[in-house]
């Protein structure tokens, strides 16, 4: 195992460090360089840029709405107009939160950068089409900053009819941004399926798959099926509004209900496309840090395939409350319980990969333990939502807010900094401070914790989500949640500095900071643009028995047996098959 | 991209295939094969979540012929079968020649190529062509999705002050003047490529304007017949309501007596529908003055706009929809026949042409289903 000294006479496998001419942030100069790059390290770059600036601003949003909540009659928004800032507030908070950061955040910044140096491949299937999913998205974004100028939105993020089709807000910019982010969703998802199908160099089987590609395969395999429905439902939205087609406005004899079904046909497969990378990501950083291997590896593969089919069977529990009959509720209800067979098999494995490891507790592995801790809460509390006794009582309060927050930012958000931490050596070629790191992890798990469980006390005693004001029997439990925010938001700040510090300042990474056998650790930190001169050796990705720690170099190193290497294979003479 | 190449290269020297990277070759893939499949595999992925997109307009169409059957077949006789038919005919044709002009590529006959390209081309401006025709048409009449509807069966074709059908041909008589300047600008310089590219994107851009035709001579022999027909139907679709009334009735009735046994779910149940009745029967859905009415008040019944509406909104979001993916396929077609021109493709890289003729199929494929569920239900 990696504690031991390395095994002397047995060779010695490290990449090194890259050169300026190979680093891919290094190879070429200019600006346009990155804006028309086809390298999908670079675009995951972009990516991740971006999605950090939408967390960012509706970060504060958030700080808005909470700071407003701490007095009983509002405190920060004031006049006649104080309730409608209050909805446009929380209105833009979720739609940039979910169409802007959450689902791009794991799959489109994290993965595009690691799909396909995990799978050892040069690049994603489609390069082209990978840049013109980075510029869709920077579009949507354009556009819901348009919404933001014009007069704003206050439909929710749900977009709900028949509220959405005479509201005066802007919601055809928003429902717009909506569309050309969810086509940018779809590509990405369909460059990932082709890649992990038709990419994988010799040698890399589906069960020697890293967890975190089967957990973006699943997600892909969401994001292609139940993204066009989303993009059909806001075209007829728009549709709607401009030219009253009557399906949902019910003015014109439509169906606002119909509108419910066809959003949470997507919206909620949506909520697995958000933690299901996060699945993976904990996956990997479980295992590595525990440096030992996962537990139940076709368990947690094959967990993921059935979260992302069965995701498409439960939208109803949305909806118990708008009017269906008994018995689809029912069965809603009864499909909703069966997703948490495979969440709680991740789970449990995820305990078992630990029990008697060999825990490092470095900043990514307490970010995934707080992972855990987080969303065993969050998807626990789901239960209680998806029994229809309790959810008639909890439906609409603070309670699903809590709820969704656990799973949310306690999974996904958590989950995406462990990630962040986890691959920023790779990503950048810099260490960052462990210390610092850690202090972060720590603020982020009380000030969450703070933030949201007074939560679920108040949607239990009746607090109403959405609501600009409130009965003043809630205010202590209000002012405990706005204060958890401000701590939330200093852990945040410290994380961020501690990874900008590590631009800087920071020591050059080794290859293998933490002693992971995935294939990304055997290019150099960063790797090079080509990312493997040619098809790497790909052994099982959880096998870490030939990974030692060089006290020397502070670094973890493969350490290969030493043995005869047959000799290269000779070139064939040219056209030997003949020609035609 | 030059050094990415030659770092592509050096790799596979290893292999000793010294033509392994062909200039069609992109630099991330090992073999021609696999760039194939992956391209295949993308496509048909692709076309899932097309089916997909328009799976959310069937799912509505379903919804409401089966809520207000008699709206559907009523309003199914203002669509002109005739122009229907000849559109699915068009489609038909235009796949063959797609199917055809994807054999061509791979047997590297180019000339065929081209000139199956434009064929499929020609096919999808006839289609457009004809697809105006009722468009206008229909406009003129209001017969319009519900918010815009004003189609008055007293008065079915109202003085009209736009020309809808010169709004449509304007964006085309545009494109195919712009054609015709370039081939006759190829023709001047004596360009080759460019005279190559042009004359087939120039009988192409002609065929909308014989679609337009072939609309109207078919259009004007039928539409007389179409408004004909309409009073003698919607009589059956009063009988046709009147039942539905009664069962809803009846069901109320079953109700009542379940909520004597003091089960509060189904009394709370009874009155919301009572509720949703009062409403509906005030302002919504006025099938009480449907029953009490005489046959003189019967064209309104299902030509209102919020019957007929919604049944003309349904309609002109998945033609419309449908029309769009044509336009896109549209200007797949010409990226391809300039590629063809250039002699682009061969046995080895044809996988475009096949990418894009999986597509037209499909776009094919959906105006089949289209076609019966508008135009062939009553």
């Amino acid at each position: 195992m990696s504690a031991g000294s390395i095994p002397s006479g047995d060779q010695i496998k490290d990449p090194g460090y890259p050169t300026a001419s190979e680093n891919y942030l290094t190879n070429s100069k200019g600006a346009l360089t990155w804006l028309l790059t086809l390298d999908h390290k670079r675009i995951g770059v972009m990516y991740l840029i971006g999605v950090m600036t939408a967390f960012f601003s509706a970060g504060l949003l958030a700080l808005l709405i909470r700071l407003h909540l701490f007095r009983p009659d509002g405190a920060v928004f004031t006049g006649p107009e104080a309730n409608n800032w209050y909805n446009q507030v929380f209105t833009l908070h979720g739609a940039i939160m979910v169409f802007l950061f959450i689902i791009p955040s794991i799959p489109a910044a994290l993965g595009n950068f690691l799909v396909p140096v995990m799978l050892g491949a040069k690049d994603v299937a489609f390069p082209r089409l990978n840049l013109s999913s980075f510029y869709l998205w920077v579009f949507g974004a354009i556009f819901f900053v348009g919404a933001l100028m014009a007069s704003g939105l206050d439909t929710g993020w749900t977009f709900y009819t028949p509220y959405s089709t005479t509201t005066d807000t802007s919601v055809i910019l928003a429902t717009s941004g909506a569309f050309i982010l969810g086509f940018s969703s779809i590509f990405t998802g369909l460059n990932f399926i082709v890649t992990i199908n038709t990419m994988r160099p010799p040698g890399m089987t589906w069960f020697r798959m890293p967890l975190f590609l089967w957990a973006t395969y699943a997600t892909s395999i969401i994001q292609v099926l139940a993204t066009p429905v989303l993009g059909i439902t806001l075209l007829l939205l728009i549709a709607e509004r401009v030219m009253h087609i009557g399906i949902f406005d019910p003015e014109f004899n439509g169906d606002p209900v119909t509108f419910q079904h066809f959003f949470w046909f997507y919206s909620h497969p949506a909520v697995y496309i958000m933690i299901l990378p996060a699945f993976g990501v904990i996956s990997d950083l479980i295992s590595v840090h525990s440096h030992k291997r996962i537990f139940g590896y076709r368990f947690i593969a094959y967990s993921s395939i059935a979260i992302a089919l069965l995701g498409f069977l439960v939208w109803g529990h949305h909806m118990f409350t708008a009017g269906m009959g008994p018995m689809t509720t029912i069965i809603f209800s009864a499909l909703t319980f069966t997703v948490s067979v495979p969440s709680a098999i991740k789970v449990f494995n995820w305990l078992a990969t630990m029990y008697k490891g060999s825990i490092s507790l470095t900043t990514p592995m307490c970010f995934a333990i707080s992972f855990i801790f987080l969303f065993t809460i969050g998807g626990l509390t789901g239960l209680h939502l998806g029994t229809l006794a309790t959810d008639m009582h909890l439906h609409d309060t603070y309670f699903v807010v809590a709820h969704f927050h656990y799973v949310m930012v306690g999974g996904t958000l958590v989950s995406f900094l462990g990630a962040l931490f986890h691959w920023w050596p790779k990503m950048f070629g810099k260490m960052y401070s462990e210390a610092g790191g850690r202090l972060a992890a720590v603020i982020i798990f009380l000030g969450f914790n703070l933030t949201f469980l007074p939560q679920f006390v108040l949607g239990s005693r009746g607090m109403p989500r959405r609501y600009a004001t409130y009965d003043p029997e809630f205010q202590t439990l209000h002012q405990v949640s706005t204060l958890g925010t401000l701590l939330l938001g200093v852990g945040l700040l410290v994380a961020l500095v501690v990874l900008l510090r590590s631009l800087f300042k920071g020591e050059r990474a080794p290859a293998n900071p933490w002693g992971g056998a995935t294939l990304e650790w055997q290019c150099t930190s960063p790797p090079p643009f080509y990312n493997f001169e040619r098809p790497p050796a790909v052994g099982d990705p959880y096998d870490f028995s030939d990974i030692f720690w060089d006290t020397e170099n502070e670094r973890y190193v493969t350490v290969e047996p030493d043995r005869k290497i047959a000799p290269a294979e000779q070139p064939e003479p040219a056209h030997a098959e003949g020609t035609h | 991209m030059s050094t990415i190449e030659a770092a592509a290269e050096n790799a596979h020297d290893a292999h000793g295939h010294d033509h392994d990277h062909p200039s069609f070759l992109a630099h991330h893939f090992d073999t021609p094969e696999q760039q194939f499949d992956s391209g295949k595999l993308g496509i048909w992925l692709f076309l899932v979540t097309e089916i997909l997109f328009f799976s959310g307009m069937f799912c509505a169409y379903a919804i409401f012929r089966m809520l207000r059957p008699d709206v559907f077949e009523g309003c199914s006789q203002f669509l002109n079968t005739k122009l229907g038919a000849i559109n699915t005919g068009v489609l038909l044709f235009s796949s063959l020649t797609m199917a055809w002009a994807v054999r061509c590529s791979q047997v590297k006959q180019d000339r065929g190529l081209v000139g199956m390209l434009a064929a499929t081309l020609s096919c999808a401006m006839i289609f457009l062509g004809v697809k105006a025709i009722e468009y206008s048409h229909k406009w003129e009449m209001g017969l319009l999705p519900a918010g815009l509807y004003f189609y008055d069966p007293a008065n079915p074709h109202p003085e009209s002050h736009t020309n809808y059908l010169f709004m449509i041909c304007l964006p085309f008589m545009i494109l195919l003047g712009g054609v015709v300047a370039w081939l006759v600008v190829s023709f001047a310089t004596k360009n080759k490529f460019h005279q190559q590219c042009a004359m087939p994107l120039t009988v192409a851009a002609a065929c909308f304007f014989v679609g337009i035709g072939l609309g109207m001579v078919l259009e004007s022999g039928d539409s007389e017949r179409a408004t004909d027909d309409h009073p003698t139907h919607v009589t059956e679709s009063i009988e046709q309501s009147e039942t539905m009334q009664l069962i809803s009735t009846g069901e109320n009735q079953v109700l009542e007596s379940l909520a004597t046994d003091s089960n509060t779910g189904i009394k709370s149940e009874l009155t919301a529908r009572q509720t949703q009745l009062e409403t509906a029967g005030s302002a919504i859905i006025q099938e009480g003055d449907e029953i009490a009415g005489a046959i003189i008040s019967v064209e309104e019944n299902v030509m209102t706009q919020r019957k007929a509406g919604v049944f003309f909104s349904i309609y002109y979001c998945m033609t419309g929809v449908h029309a769009i993916h044509i336009l896109v396929g549209i200007g797949f077609l010409v990226w391809l026949l300039v590629r063809a021109v250039r002699k682009d493709f061969n046995p080895q890289y044809f996988g475009p042409v096949d990418y894009v003729g999986l597509y037209w199929h499909l776009v094919d494929l959906i105006w089949i289903y289209l076609f019966p569920l508008l135009y062939l239900i009553r």
